[in-house]
């Protein structure tokens, strides 16, 4: 059933791929195939694979439980904050508070996952900013 | 004689302080992630390309920090699949079925120098390989026009799919998937922005390097995020390694499996697609059939622990052979070292030989020179790699994750594409979980651009007739190689991925 549905996406994917590549404003000033040929040519693969897979589909891989699955969501979500939260909170605080997330999901106690966080911020910005002159975000501390 | 010559002038660039020190912090480094499962040559070159980067590192000393690790990945590979059978990289996994019966008989020592001695071999004899095969190959290459580099890259996508997935259709799907990400941006021949959407961001394409560590590290730790495994498999009772050197015997009676091993590695590594999982599979399976005749592979035969790993390794040394004289990788890992010399602005192919013999040459002498560091880390001093394998992962994969933004932010300094990345992780992990290749995505945002162009400039050199594809007989041969390595696997080939693809492990990183 996934492979269906993986499929089925492929397909919208590839007709979604084709009607913008059709809609690719040529310039006037073009060589003999211009900007559409090729993404015409990989839409045409993309839908003809997702077709094959939707109708020949594999054994069903095995999905995680609902659980995990907000497991993963959330750490998405955290990722995107991070993304997001970085160039205002500042390297240490923000990349401290999203792994300290990471190791506390992994499993690790309250304390260990703690000194996992602040020791990864910290470490990286030792060796990255401090040794190794890498530029990263500046929150309004100045770190 | 002109070739040794240049391997001096080689041996001038890489014996500098800076890029010998470079050789050696990518072996030790390379040894860690190929030894910790969850890291393995591909992800782990890639989280390091924006340090290479960021240190403002020129091209030579970048790649040979860089193939330090690919090279230094494939001997610490074993540590995890001798000491606690599981592959610390998928190209060890053939090294688990006689590694680890060794190491329950309390030969651990004997197994893992053997095998250190195994991946010397292999690598050494691939790297005279390299120098001996790639200047050939780039006479050949020399004589492509754009028509033929069209079909040569078709030939890379079509053959990919034979042994990286087990599914050909899944396989295209991924290489279409790369190539249309790569169409992203203002066209190049005519200044037209396609499926940028209005975004600015995009204008520029996306940036193969964001989209290489989010499908290889990101989605690495979102495995284990759902897998919550959280712990580390080794205990220090199972780390005991006993006796460090093998009886000159054993060495001796590994010799020939040894050589005849390189020899096919090598030209595993070369074919396109392959790369060094299957070249440690099929040096198993050829040197089962070949010499086993007590039965006794399977049960910690050391013959079984030196062919897959010299097979590994000259795989690896014979997959940078199509990256630098084609600019075709045939491998993921290798595949994630184009990038890296895309980024600096050098493109692999016939004419890197004659515009920077200098990177191909100190590249080669740097090989050589990491090659024997990797023997001296990895004999002597492998007591220490086996430390590593303590780091549980619950450590150690949010600081994976939190050094590939890292070195994104290093790069761009822009959160946009620390949010590309992070889609890019989202999408890797959907797409494994669908067994859908990933290299085969990388490899078409990296050759997208490169095969369009060729593309269009065959037809238009010819006045749009698109029959000028399969004009010269250069390139009806290629598209022939090309569909025969596509329709082969769909017939013989399904029996030997499955079987090859059975001991591999969920969480043991993406194939190479």
């Amino acid at each position: 059933m996934s492979d269906r549905i993986f499929g089925v996406v492929g397909l919208l994917l590839a007709i979604g791929f084709a009607i913008s590549a059709l809609a690719i404003e040529e310039s006037f000033l073009s060589d003999a195939v211009g900007p559409k040929a090729f993404p015409l040519i990989i839409a045409a693969i993309l839908g003809l694979s997702s077709a094959i897979i939707a109708l020949r589909p594999d054994a069903e891989p095995e999905w995680p439980a609902l659980g995990r699955l907000v497991e993963v969501g959330a750490a998405v979500v955290v990722l995107i904050l991070y993304a997001e939260l970085l160039p205002v909170a500042g390297f240490v605080i923000a990349t401290a508070f999203a792994a300290t997330y990471l190791a506390w999901r992994l499993g690790s106690g309250p304390i260990e996952c703690i000194l996992v966080g602040i020791g990864t911020s910290l470490g990286i910005y030792v060796i990255f900013h401090l040794v190794l002159g890498l530029s990263l975000a500046k929150g309004p501390l100045g770190f | 004689m002109e070739t040794l010559a240049s391997l001096g002038d080689g041996f001038a660039i890489a014996l500098t302080w800076q890029n010998l020190m470079l050789a050696l912090l990518g072996c030790f480094l390379g040894t860690v992630m190929g030894a910790l499962p969850g890291l393995g040559p591909s992800n782990g070159v890639a989280i390091l390309i924006p340090l290479a980067f960021t240190l403002g590192l020129g091209a030579t000393p970048s790649l040979i920090l860089l193939t330090s690790v690919y090279y230094g990945a494939m001997y610490g590979g074993r540590i995890s699949s001798i000491l606690l059978n599981i592959p610390g990289d998928e190209p060890a996994m053939m090294t688990c079925l006689d590694g680890h019966p060794m190491a329950r008989k309390g030969l651990a020592g004997e197994a893992l120098s053997l095998s250190g001695i195994a991946s010397f071999v292999g690598a050494f004899l691939a790297t005279w390989g390299l120098i001996v095969l790639a200047p050939q190959l780039v006479k050949i290459a020399l004589l492509f026009g754009p028509a033929e580099y069209f079909a040569l890259f078709a030939l890379a996508f079509m053959t990919l799919g034979g042994v990286s997935s087990t599914n050909q259709a899944k396989s295209a799907f991924a290489a279409a998937l790369g190539l249309g990400l790569a169409t992203i941006g203002v066209d190049t021949q005519t200044g037209v922005p396609r499926f940028t959407f209005g975004e600015v961001h995009l204008y520029d394409g996306l940036d193969f390097l964001v989209a290489i560590v989010g499908l290889f590290a990101l989605s690495e730790v979102f495995i284990f995020l759902e897998h919550r495994h959280g712990g580390s498999d080794a205990d220090s009772r199972k780390l005991k390694i006993g006796k460090l050197y093998p009886p000159m015997s054993m060495i001796k009676s590994c010799t020939p499996t040894m050589l005849r091993t390189s020899f096919l590695g090598f030209l595993a590594g070369v074919l396109p697609g392959a790369g060094a999982s299957l070249g440690s599979f099929i040096s198993y399976t050829m040197e089962k059939r070949l010499v086993d005749k007590e039965n006794t592979f399977g049960t910690g035969d050391p013959r079984g622990v030196a062919a897959p790993e010299a097979g590994n390794n000259a795989a690896a040394g014979g997959a940078l052979v199509p990256m630098l004289a084609l600019g075709v990788p045939g491998s993921g890992t290798t595949a994630v070292l184009l990038a890296v010399l895309l980024a600096l602005n050098i493109t692999p192919g016939p004419l890197l030989f004659t515009q920077n013999p200098d990177v191909v040459w100190g590249l080669v002498a740097a090989l050589f020179i990491a090659n024997f560091m990797l023997l001296a880390m990895n004999i002597p001093m492998v007591g220490l790699f086996t430390r590593v394998l303590m780091i549980p992962s619950r450590i150690l994969m949010p600081i994976v994750a939190m050094v590939s933004f890292v070195g994104i932010y290093g790069i761009s300094g822009s959160s946009f594409d620390l949010l590309v990345m992070i889609g890019f992780g989202v999408m890797g992990w959907v797409l494994r979980k669908l067994d859908v290749p990933l290299v085969p995505i990388i490899l078409g945002t990296l050759l997208g651009n490169a095969m369009e162009n060729n593309l269009r400039r065959a037809v238009t050199i010819d006045n749009g007739d698109w029959w000028t594809l399969i004009d010269s007989p250069l390139s009806i041969g290629l598209w022939a190689i090309a569909v025969i390595g596509f329709i082969l696997p769909l017939i013989v080939g399904a029996r030997v991925k499955a079987k090859m693809h059975q001991r591999r492990d969920e969480e043991g990183a993406i194939s190479d």
